[in-house]
């Protein structure tokens, strides 16, 4: 299951969506959980979810591998839907069988709930698996820029953002490799009591932080041998760029508010 | 046999392609190829750690198909030990007794028993005594590798996997280990398949050998054949053995042939020296 | 030739508990010139690892100096030396910081402050020196083992130093990244006249290396011409080095009672003395 799943995952590809400067990106997501606030009646969510759609076949993302890639948070949208369904009890009665009662209000509200929540995932998804994490990582640092002055370590925050990215990969086949070495030895991690299973977990731990410990140390090494002494007088290799089309999604979005506040019920 | 990682999705990699292959029990086999040529994903399958997408892999009595679960998986792991790459990666334990226990007592050995073996262990490996009672972590690296050696051979299985059990060691290091596992392979009577780069170790030590090539096994054979076979073998990207090279110069500059392949540079002398005197003595 | 680093009377003890103190190194000098290849070799534990760590100014000797390009290394001047150092380690995966290849490769060239339009041309002239030009945009993860050092030498070349100091870098690499990595080292050196310094036990290194230094017991224990070392025969298997083939096989031939002349450092010379001495009758 987890092999398949795509929320929070980066798919290398092009699309306008792909070229966009990651920082329009990350305002546009930002500011778009508001917008997705301002729906509240039929037409309202038409036109949240056409938009939501259009980005979508903008980025050249197959509507199928989207889907099938969020399955297990599909789930939680359905079963968001019937919590509504089965538990509000205003307006008028729907359907009545046995002891289940379905009122209109509930219908309604479990319908609006779970778009809303199917359309953030769908457009976070869209982003990650458009902006690679360096990019996105690139795209905070800049954006939370002015903070600085504020005292905030900005420039240690992104670069060790950046290196746990970068070292995510190797720690799960790391992962991977100690539970393949302990599952030779016997080690049993998915039957037994909880407590138990507990106990078989620790074989796991212990060697994956001696090792994470062990590769911080080396690392630490080589990035003081390459002259890192944090972000004072440090240059950037990357330069974000910012393009009128990255504007131009701004400036789509406030449309999208407008027409989404004149149809609000 | 056929293996592929993640099937039926946008990431599926086919990894294994219709492996035939058979290991004698009591047998030495080397499994040499490039990184990337299946080898590891191979000796996954030898215990069950994968389970083959199509097709069967049997170990002992046990047949492992894509639907075998549980107990039969235990049975199989307890009669297979694994010695994978950097083993001592996999220490975990407060004691180096305690750490050589673990497999053991997950097999259902008794206590005492499992103890008694473990310091066994440690006097076969060549370790010091005291070394029980300490860390693994306070041990030099190559004394790690044999504690985490012994924890492996600590169950008694009846097969030893090594996936290049040398790596990272300097070349003393090195020869010690191969050394070791050659006298536990005789003393035990163990079914030994060494996973290895080294085409000199594969000929010192192994009466069969298959070489994998981008998840097929291409060749497989004894070592006199497979190693020799210089066209073969460059197709695969691979050398001949040290021995066997120096013996092809040397029988195409005397015009002499050797009586057999050189597997390893002693037999190579002992053969040069025989073929001197005979050339010396008047006819 | 000029002399570009130096150990002069160097020793460093570590203090491993209260007051135990154990001696790494033990009053050792030597002196680099400029575009040798030099390799230091011995086994686990002989001091060479320490060594490596003096040079590049991670710990700073007890006693003796540390001189590169003349002038002692010391605090005040570390992090100018450095950036005129190049430094490869043993573990690929543990030394590369950035997310890319190229960006790993820009990540002296942005610590040392290196602008814009120069790190885009230096990045991209260091990755073709090493043969990754393709591989710019690509993740550490799907590389090899020797691709991943090679990208590291690109990344310790980018800021274009004088000297290249390899810490076992070719210790975890398969054979096939061994060689990918060697045959680097040797073309970079008779492109730029690189000053190169090995801390090895990979045999092949050894024999392409100007000069050898043995170290064992924390102690320089021999230094010369590769073959002048290996002449040294079984001693420096002590030291925890192999012996060349031809040189094994000749020890070994000598013991059926086979007179040869002289040592063989290769196999081609090896064939032809068997030839001309024994067989060609």
């Amino acid at each position: 299951m987890m092999e398949k799943m795509i929320f929070g995952r980066y798919l290398p590809g092009d699309s306008i969506t792909y070229r966009l400067d990651p920082r329009s990106k990350l305002i546009f997501i930002f500011l778009f959980i508001f917008a997705v606030f301002l729906a509240n009646n039929t037409v309202t969510y038409a036109i949240l979810l056409t938009f939501t759609v259009f980005v979508i076949l903008l980025s050249k993302i197959r509507i199928p591998f989207l889907l099938g890639g969020l399955k297990p948070i599909l789930f939680l949208v359905v079963f968001t839907l019937l919590m509504h369904l089965f538990l509000t009890r205003e307006g008028d009665v729907l359907f009545q069988w046995k002891f289940i009662t379905i009122y209109e209000e509930g219908l309604r509200q479990g319908i609006y709930i779970s778009l809303r929540f199917l359309i953030l995932v769908l457009m976070t998804t869209v982003l990650t698996l458009t902006t690679s994490p360096i990019s996105i990582t690139d795209g905070v640092e800049t954006l939370l820029n002015p903070l600085k002055r504020l005292k905030l370590p900005v420039h240690e925050l992104a670069m060790m953002m950046s290196i746990a990215l970068r070292f995510i990969p190797t720690l799960m086949d790391e992962t991977d490799k100690i539970l393949k070495a302990q599952l030779a030895r016997g080690s049993d991690i998915s039957s037994g009591s909880i407590q138990q299973r507990v106990k078989a977990v620790i074989p796991l731990l212990v060697p994956l932080f001696v090792s994470a410990f062990k590769r911080a140390e080396d690392l630490a090494v080589a990035m003081e041998v390459r002259g890192y002494r944090g972000g004072e007088g440090r240059t950037r290799f990357r330069k974000l760029q910012w393009k009128t089309s990255d504007t131009m999604v701004l400036v789509l979005l406030g449309v999208l508010s407008a027409i989404m506040l004149y149809f609000r019920g | 046999m056929n293996f592929a990682y993640a099937p039926n999705t946008p990431f599926e990699k086919k990894a294994l392609h219709d492996i035939n292959a058979s290991i004698k029990s009591g047998s030495y086999t080397a499994v040499i190829g490039h990184t990337g040529s299946g080898k590891s994903t191979l000796l996954l399958h030898l215990n069950g750690l994968l389970k083959p997408t199509e097709g069967t892999v049997q170990v002992g009595d046990t047949l492992i198909t894509s639907e075998t679960k549980g107990k039969a998986l235990r049975n199989v792991r307890r009669n297979v030990g694994i010695v994978f790459q950097f083993p001592e990666h996999q220490l975990f334990e407060e004691t180096v007794e305690k750490d050589i226990m673990f497999g053991p007592l997950n097999f259902g050995i008794p206590e005492e028993e499992a103890r008694a073996r473990a310091h066994e262990l440690i006097e076969m490996l060549g370790l010091p005594k005291e070394v029980a009672k300490k860390s693994p972590f306070e041990l030099s690296g190559g004394q790690m590798r044999r504690v985490a050696i012994a924890g492996v051979l600590a169950f008694n299985p009846s097969v030893l996997i090594l996936d290049e059990p040398t790596a990272g060691l300097d070349p003393q290091g090195r020869r010690e280990i191969m050394e070791l596992f050659e006298r536990f392979h005789k003393e035990e009577g163990l079914t030994t398949v060494l996973v290895t780069h080294s085409m000199e170790d594969a000929a010192r030590y192994a009466e069969h050998v298959i070489v994998m090539h981008e998840g097929h096994a291409v060749l497989d054979g004894p070592p006199e054949e497979v190693l020799t076979d210089a066209e073969q073998l460059a197709m695969y990207r691979l050398e001949l053995p040290r021995s066997v090279r120096f013996q092809r110069d040397f029988e195409r500059l005397v015009h002499h042939k050797l009586p057999k392949p050189a597997l390893t540079e002693e037999q190579l002398a002992v053969m040069i020296a025989e073929l001197a005197k005979e050339m010396g003595e008047p006819k | 030739m000029r002399e570009v680093l130096s150990l002069d009377g160097v020793s460093f003890a570590y203090e491993t508990e209260e007051d135990v103190f154990v001696q790494a190194v033990q009053d050792v000098s030597f002196t680099v010139r400029d575009g040798e290849w030099v390799s230091i070799v011995g086994h686990n534990g002989s001091g060479k690892s320490t060594l490596a760590k003096l040079m590049i100014g991670l710990l700073f000797p007890a006693t003796g100096s540390v001189n590169v390009f003349l002038d002692p290394l010391t605090e005040d001047n570390l992090w100018v030396v450095r950036s005129q150092l190049g430094v490869v380690f043993q573990n690929p995966d543990n030394q590369f910081v950035g997310a890319t290849v190229q960006d790993d490769v820009a990540f002296a060239l942005e610590n040392n402050g290196v602008s814009y339009e120069d790190m885009q041309i230096r990045v991209k002239e260091a990755l073709s020196d090493v043969g990754m030009s393709g591989y710019h945009n690509h993740e550490p993860h799907h590389l090899s083992g020797g691709q991943k050092q090679r990208v590291a030498i690109a990344g310790a070349l980018a800021m274009n130093p004088k000297i290249l100091i390899l810490d076992e870098a070719t210790s975890m690499l398969d054979p096939q990244g061994r060689s990918e990595v060697i045959e680097l080292i040797t073309t970079l050196r008779s492109t730029t006249g690189l000053t190169v310094i090995s801390i090895t036990h990979d045999l092949e290194e050894v024999l392409l290396a100007d000069r050898v230094f043995v170290m064992n017991q924390g102690k320089l224990a021999a230094s010369g011409t590769p073959t002048s070392i290996f002449e040294q025969g079984t001693k420096l298997q002590e030291h925890g080095l192999d012996l060349p083939f031809a040189l094994r096989l000749s020890q070994l031939l000598r013991h059926t009672g086979m007179p040869l002349v002289g040592d063989h450092m290769s196999e081609k010379e090896l064939v032809n003395e068997l030839w001309t001495s024994h067989f060609n009758k």
